[in-house]
């Protein structure tokens, strides 16, 4: 299958990363293999197959509501690259009125 | 005296330290020097403990010296998953296989290498350096968990933790010379395992012996609150219960596991292993896994898809690295990301973008999701015939260094035998069944059914007991 350079960009904007155009060529390609083996998929006839998402089988584990100790949030915020009090900081994305 | 101690069975190192013959410092100490000298050259660590505390005297691993691949959560050293994107990260809480084996009296070593983020066949796809493998320095150990194998094998540890989501403990077992096992999956808690496949990812043991790898099963395994997915009851005695007559045993030999593309020393190797059971009453039979030509595509879309949305965490913002270019929040996650991250991860999350997108979703992912059942129930068919399944663990020995990193695709291939028992979340054991002709270990791998991995384990074991041990030691 071919990979449009729009739609190759497009995903790695959904994909939140930046794709140098002097690497586009080579990734385009590589992806453009592995879509091509992964597309012997559609031979296979899957009608009436129930899908498996996972391998024990097991849905919806549940557990008392009840409250526990968690991580504390000085160590919640012990990685963060910018805290700002005791809040993850990010680059502003409203303009101050 | 020193270099023995290396090689010493966890189970004799535990025995010596609870009854006082062995100090755990004494041991923790040989390694540590073990680690300085030759790991130079292997390359397996990460980060090594300098002062490991080994004060234990006590519990089913007293004093045993273990290697954790990075990507298991620990508070004294960062966890880096050989990324860069988590160079300086430091867990705020402990995997809870961690916490079992410092229980069980283990001295932690240090952390091992990996590709990043366990994404790859080869430990070249570090974001630090490629790890050796130490019967020949110029091949890679396998992978992803190679540093973990590596150190094992090379007596810089007796026993190792390694995460397998698609054959990454038992290749870089079988490439390495080394016991691996792939527990079911649910067996061991993925609690403070950093996600990769979070439908595929199992913890588990590297050893030398299969009684090795049996201990520590015991000691990892049964059930972790903290993980949903984990399976309900304790994890059984594993190597109290470890010795059984092969006699009777079914051993079903898949014939896609033995097609085209198999090397014939490996087969060779694989084969007369596989002999030394029937000439102890064990019955072969023929079984077929119809769907194992479509396990690698089916495996690449589910691991993707999965990759993409659990790698989606790391955004500059909670933890790890951030942009130093000044920039808006989305630029800032882009930037983040794209410094960050090596190729190949970037690659399986574009794939699973691609493969999760709404107008792709059904030809791939979904399709992919029932492949997968079609696979589970090629498995259930053949343990209808058979108690295991046997065949080789990959398709060749060690490779060259750099031989498969042009081509993404040929790497995928060495996983061919391995990742149906992700997709249907069997127990596999690789363990080693004799060397090539340029002196390279071969692996054998054992399928069981789901939850029967101490038949597995005994399997290996009887395999074990009539190869009996090779004498060989990596020259390093």
């Amino acid at each position: 299958m071919a990979l449009e350079p729009a739609h190759l960009q497009h995903l790695a904007r959904l994909a939140r990363l930046e794709l140098a155009d002097a690497d586009m060529e080579s990734i385009r390609t590589r992806m453009e293999v592995i879509i091509e083996y992964v597309d012997q998929l559609k031979k296979v006839d899957v009608e009436g197959v129930p899908p498996l998402d996972n391998a024990v089988d097991l849905t919806n584990v549940r557990r008392n509501d009840e409250v526990q100790p968690g991580l504390p949030p000085e160590a919640a915020l012990a990685n963060a690259p910018s805290v700002a009090g005791p809040y993850f900081a990010v680059p502003r994305i409203i303009d101050a009125p | 005296m020193t270099d023995d101690l290396a090689f010493l069975p966890a189970r004799e190192i535990a025995e010596s330290v609870r009854s006082g013959k062995l100090s755990a410092a004494e041991v923790g100490r040989v390694h540590l020097d073990r680690i300085r000298r030759l790991d130079p050259k292997i390359k397996a660590f990460l980060s090594v403990r300098q002062n490991a505390s080994p004060d234990a005297s006590a519990g089913p691993l007293a004093g045993v010296p273990v290697a954790l691949k990075d990507n298991l959560c620990t508070l004294e050293e960062p966890t880096t998953c050989g990324s860069r994107i988590l160079e300086t990260y430091r867990a705020p809480y402990e995997a809870t296989v961690v916490s079992r084996l410092r229980a069980a009296g283990a001295t932690i070593l240090g952390k091992t290498n990996l590709d990043e983020f366990a994404m790859g066949s080869s430990t070249e796809n570090s974001g630090y350096f490629p790890t050796r493998n130490p019967w020949d320095l110029s091949c890679v150990p396998g992978g992803s968990s190679g540093g973990s194998a590596a150190a094992v094998a090379a007596g810089l540890a007796t026993v190792s933790l390694g995460s397998d989501t698609g054959g990454s403990i038992r290749e870089p077992a079988a490439l390495s010379g080394v016991v691996g096992f792939k527990p079911t999956y649910g067996r061991v808690s993925r609690h403070g395992l950093v996600a990769l496949a979070s439908s595929l990812d199992q913890v588990g043991p590297f050893a030398r012996d299969v009684r090795d790898a049996a201990l520590v099963m015991s000691v990892i395994g049964g059930h972790d609150p903290l993980d949903a997915t984990s399976l309900p009851g304790p994890a059984p005695d594993y190597l109290g219960q470890l010795d059984r007559d092969p006699k009777g045993l079914r051993i079903g030999l898949p014939k896609e596991y033995f097609a085209d593309g198999l090397d014939a020393e490996v087969r060779a190797l694989v084969m007369t292993a596989i002999r030394t059971l029937e000439k102890r009453g064990a019955r072969i039979v023929d079984v077929a896994l119809p769907m194992t030509e479509h396990g690698i595509a089916t495996y690449y879309v589910v691991l993707a898809a999965e990759a993409s949305s659990n790698l989606a965490r790391y955004d500059g913002v909670h933890y790890g690295h951030r942009t130093k270019v000044p920039a808006g929040l989305i630029e800032m996650m882009s930037k983040s990301r794209t410094e960050g991250f090596g190729p190949e991860v970037k690659r399986r999350i574009l794939l699973g973008t691609f493969v999760l997108s709404s107008d792709r979703i059904d030809a791939y992912y979904h399709r992919a999701q029932k492949l997968r059942r079609l696979i589970a129930r090629d498995f259930e068919k053949a343990f209808e015939l058979c108690d295991v399944l046997m065949g080789p663990t990959s398709p060749t020995a060690a490779f060259k260094i750099g031989e498969k990193s042009a081509d993404p695709l040929s790497l995928y291939l060495c996983d061919v035998y391995t990742v149906g028992a992700n997709l249907a979340g069997l127990p596999g054991l690789s363990l080693p069944c004799g060397f090539t002709s340029a002196g390279l270990p071969a692996g054998l791998q054992i399928l069981g059914r789901p939850l029967d991995d101490l038949g597995v384990l005994q399997a290996g074991r009887a395999v074990e007991r009539e190869l009996g041990p090779s004498g060989r030691r990596p020259p390093v």
